[in-house]
């Protein structure tokens, strides 16, 4: 008697979005299926890899990837790099030194900084924010603006500033909108459902339901992506249906597991390998649980997840 | 699973004579259905009845026990597919390889290296539990000898050996220690199962593809043995995948016995050599019903992140998880080194000890005893208060233990300033902002003005 599976194919799916322009642009979400479960019915479009640059440049890197970056000067040499290590599918900038609390770089002078990284590559552009919500309000909107036509992803309008965000990037300069909530199903539908009041079109809104390092709260990571996708798929819940993207190296490379100096812990060994496995657990955790991307920092995260993903879609 | 009180009472003597302990034979049927009294406890329920019901309120998914002593392990037992809807039973467990295709340097190294991974996190011991010993007809090195070696680890074995009388010799120097027999195959199962019976061993099951390992599995349970494991480890990493998915799937969803057995999943088979690819399928088969994930090796880089992710998903979803409360000095804070406090929710430590790991100021955390809540939920249940820190700093004698007296208290709990300093004499209470990110700034400016 033969194993019969029966098939886990919904008649809801998640909704395709499409970042960036021309040859390059990535198509994520539009599965029927839960996450990764390719054997139940053919993934639309599967899972894709970014890579973070900050507007730091090399200044804030670990020595680690760094080295990868060898004879960049500026960060628009680092953007065209990183588009040549294996398995990038786009480009994600973070304005961190935008946080008042930190840098306090001018908004001009981030989006002259961000037009140079528009500039540098033709893949996909994700453009992070400074996590303060009153200097993104600013921020994100100056940004959406300065890279009009790159169908980028503003990454992210939060409950405090979706108005200004969601607006600007949504309605004025027709991005694709991040919607970002802190690791609770309901806070993740209501931010949907106020953008798409908003007159944001729910076909160009990508979730961040927040994340966590692997071993860092991450039950409730895992339990709100995974009911997510549950009610997306099983109840056909249309608020729920936008693809998740999840930023895994801001997460990560702040662990002790990662910066943690061998000469401090040697019986913890290699940093480096410390910090790539941190990364590479934590992004292929999110892939399981459902994120449709993920970005990342170190090349070989990058190139590992990106195998991972060819191995199992 | 789903059987119905109903259901029961239909097959049930209807007697009410009251001898199980319950008023009516429907009352007793009820809370047989619920799982709350089992069905032997009627002395007239007729044998036919009560094997056709123990048949169907049987867990969907067998509980396994593998290993002898402290090294027992239990698998399986599991009744849900996802961690919201109940708590996840029995762990994944991680299992080295060893195989006697290796030299015997590249084995004592192995060996040497699997008990180097030990360390306790939030309470709970973290280190390779099993070990993997794989058999090559090919090989060069003696396999019981190897099995020996290996045993001398105190860790539950697995034995990977498709050859009967190999299997039978190994055994015999190490089935006191319970190991598991991952040798059945359609080939040989009949002569496997006469060997891992005798030797009374779990029994693990392989095959080309799930058809196979389901039609050996129902074979091997023709022969009376359900005491089973099923390594789905396929060609690849996506059968390999969908195998594991697909057994747990079939066996909680579609309520199929023959599938409701732990899984062994043997990732240096899918992905030789490539250890950040097995560290990222390990973190997947976490999430996704690996009951034993078998790789090539197991240094803290890959340890400490997938034994932290496991940590999170095999909680109890309505059981926060806590930190032990007390004194936890960072970044090299001595007596003299200012105070936190916090609550003991592990969430909450983690955020907290991180940030202020980050700002590289020396400071005693202190983590009081609130019942595993978060900051807000702690003060609205009333388990962090003015009363609970004076009790805590007394029976913990923080006075005795810290000479500085100035405390840092959560921002979002800044109402507790008054109380505290009136109930802590001497203290300088501090208020700190309301988010964490904010402390790394909030304590670097403290040291600055020569604060903290």
């Amino acid at each position: 008697m033969p194993f019969t599976a029966k098939s886990g194919k919904f008649n809801a799916s998640i909704n395709t979005v499409t970042v960036g322009t021309g040859d390059k642009a990535i198509k994520i979400g539009g599965e029927n299926v839960l996450p990764l479960y390719s054997f139940d019915a053919a993934i639309e479009n599967a899972p894709k890899v970014g890579i973070e640059i900050t507007d730091f440049g090399m200044e804030n890197e670990p020595e680690c990837v760094k080295k990868y970056y060898e004879g960049c000067t500026t960060v628009a040499d680092m953007v065209k790099k990183a588009a040549t290590f294996e398995g990038v599918d786009f480009i994600s900038f973070r304005m961190e030194g935008g946080d008042p609390n930190g840098a306090n770089k001018s908004t001009e002078e981030l989006v002259a900084m961000l037009k140079e990284v528009a500039e540098a590559t033709d893949l996909p552009l994700v453009v992070c924010g400074s996590k303060n919500v009153e200097k993104d309000s600013e921020l994100l909107v100056k940004a959406a603006e300065a890279v009009q036509g790159k169908n980028a992803l503003i990454l992210a309008a939060k409950e405090e500033n979706y108005k200004a965000v969601g607006a600007a990037a949504g309605l004025a300069y027709n991005q694709v909108v991040g919607a970002e909530s802190s690791v609770d199903i309901n806070l993740a539908k209501q931010l949907n459902v106020l953008m798409t009041q908003l007159g944001v079109n729910a076909g160009s809104v990508v979730m961040n339901v927040g994340t966590a390092a692997a071993g860092y709260g991450y039950e409730y990571v895992a339990s709100t992506m995974q009911r997510i996708k549950a009610a997306a798929l099983s109840q056909n819940d249309a608020q729920l249906q936008m693809p998740i993207i999840t930023p895994v190296a801001s997460e990560v490379w702040g662990t002790k597991e990662a910066t943690q100096a061998e000469a401090d812990t040697p019986e913890w060994g290699d940093q480096e390998k410390r910090g790539i496995d941190m990364e590479v657990e934590t992004a292929a955790a999110d892939l399981a649980c459902g994120s449709n991307a993920v970005i990342l920092k170190h090349p070989v995260s990058v190139a590992t997840i990106s195998k991972l993903i060819k191995e199992l879609v | 699973m789903a059987l119905k009180g109903l259901d029961i009472f239909k097959l049930s003597p209807k007697k009410n004579c009251k001898e199980c302990g319950s008023p009516t034979c429907m009352a007793f049927c009820m809370k047989v259905a619920q799982g709350a009294v089992d069905i032997s406890a009627c002395p007239y329920f007729s044998e036919d009845a009560k094997a056709q019901l123990s048949e169907a309120t049987a867990p969907p998914m067998k509980t396994v026990k593998v290993g002898a002593g402290d090294a027992e392990l239990t698998l399986g037992g599991e009744t849900v597919m996802d961690r919201h809807e109940k708590t996840y039973v029995s762990k994944t467990r991680y299992a080295v390889a060893l195989c006697n295709c290796m030299d015997d340097a590249t084995i004592d190294a192995k060996i040497a290296e699997i008990p180097k991974v030990d360390y306790e996190r939030i309470g709970e011991r973290m280190f390779v539990e099993a070990i993997y010993v794989n058999y090559a007809a090919d090989g060069q090195s003696d396999y019981v000898e190897l099995v020996k070696k290996a045993a001398a680890l105190n860790r539950v074995l697995i034995l990977g050996c498709t050859d009967a009388s190999v299997a039978k010799a190994a055994l015999a120097v190490c089935k006191d220690c319970k190991p598991v027999l991952n040798g059945a195959t359609a080939a040989n199962y009949a002569d496997m199962n006469a060997v891992a019976t005798e030797a009374g061993v779990v029994l693990g099951v392989s095959g080309a593809d799930m058809n196979e390992i389901y039609d050996t599995v129902k074979a091997l349970e023709g022969l009376g043995n359900k005491n089973l494991v099923v390594d789905t480890t396929g060609a690849t990493v996506k059968e390999t995948f969908a195998n594991t998915v697909q057994l747990r799937k079939a066996a909680i969803k579609d309520n199929d016995r023959s599938c409701g057995y732990p899984s062994i999943v043997n990732l240096v088979k899918v992905a030789k050599d490539d250890m950040h690819l097995q560290a990222a399928l390990a973190a997947v088969l976490t999430i996704k019903y690996g009951s034993i994930v078998v790789m090539q090796e197991m240094t803290y880089a890959e340890a400490l992140p997938l034994y932290g992710l496991r940590q999170n998903i095999f909680t109890d979803p309505q059981k926060p998880m806590r930190v032990e409360p007390g004194i936890y000095p960072l970044n090299g804070a001595d007596e003299n080194s200012i105070c936190l406090t916090t609550v003991d929710f592990a969430l909450t430590y983690f955020l907290v000890s991180g940030e202020l790991e980050r700002s590289g100021v020396p400071v005693n955390l202190i983590i009081s005893d609130a019942g595993g809540l978060s900051v807000l939920t702690a003060w609205a249940a009333g388990k962090l208060s003015s009363s609970s820190i004076e009790k805590f700093w007394k029976e913990q004698d923080i006075e005795g233990k810290v000479k500085n007296r100035k405390l840092i208290i959560p921002g979002k709990v800044a109402v507790l300033k008054g109380e505290i300093e009136a109930k802590l004499p001497g203290w300088e209470v501090i208020i700190a902002p309301k988010e964490a990110v904010q402390l790394v700034k909030f304590l670097k400016d403290m040291q600055a003005n020569g604060e903290a």
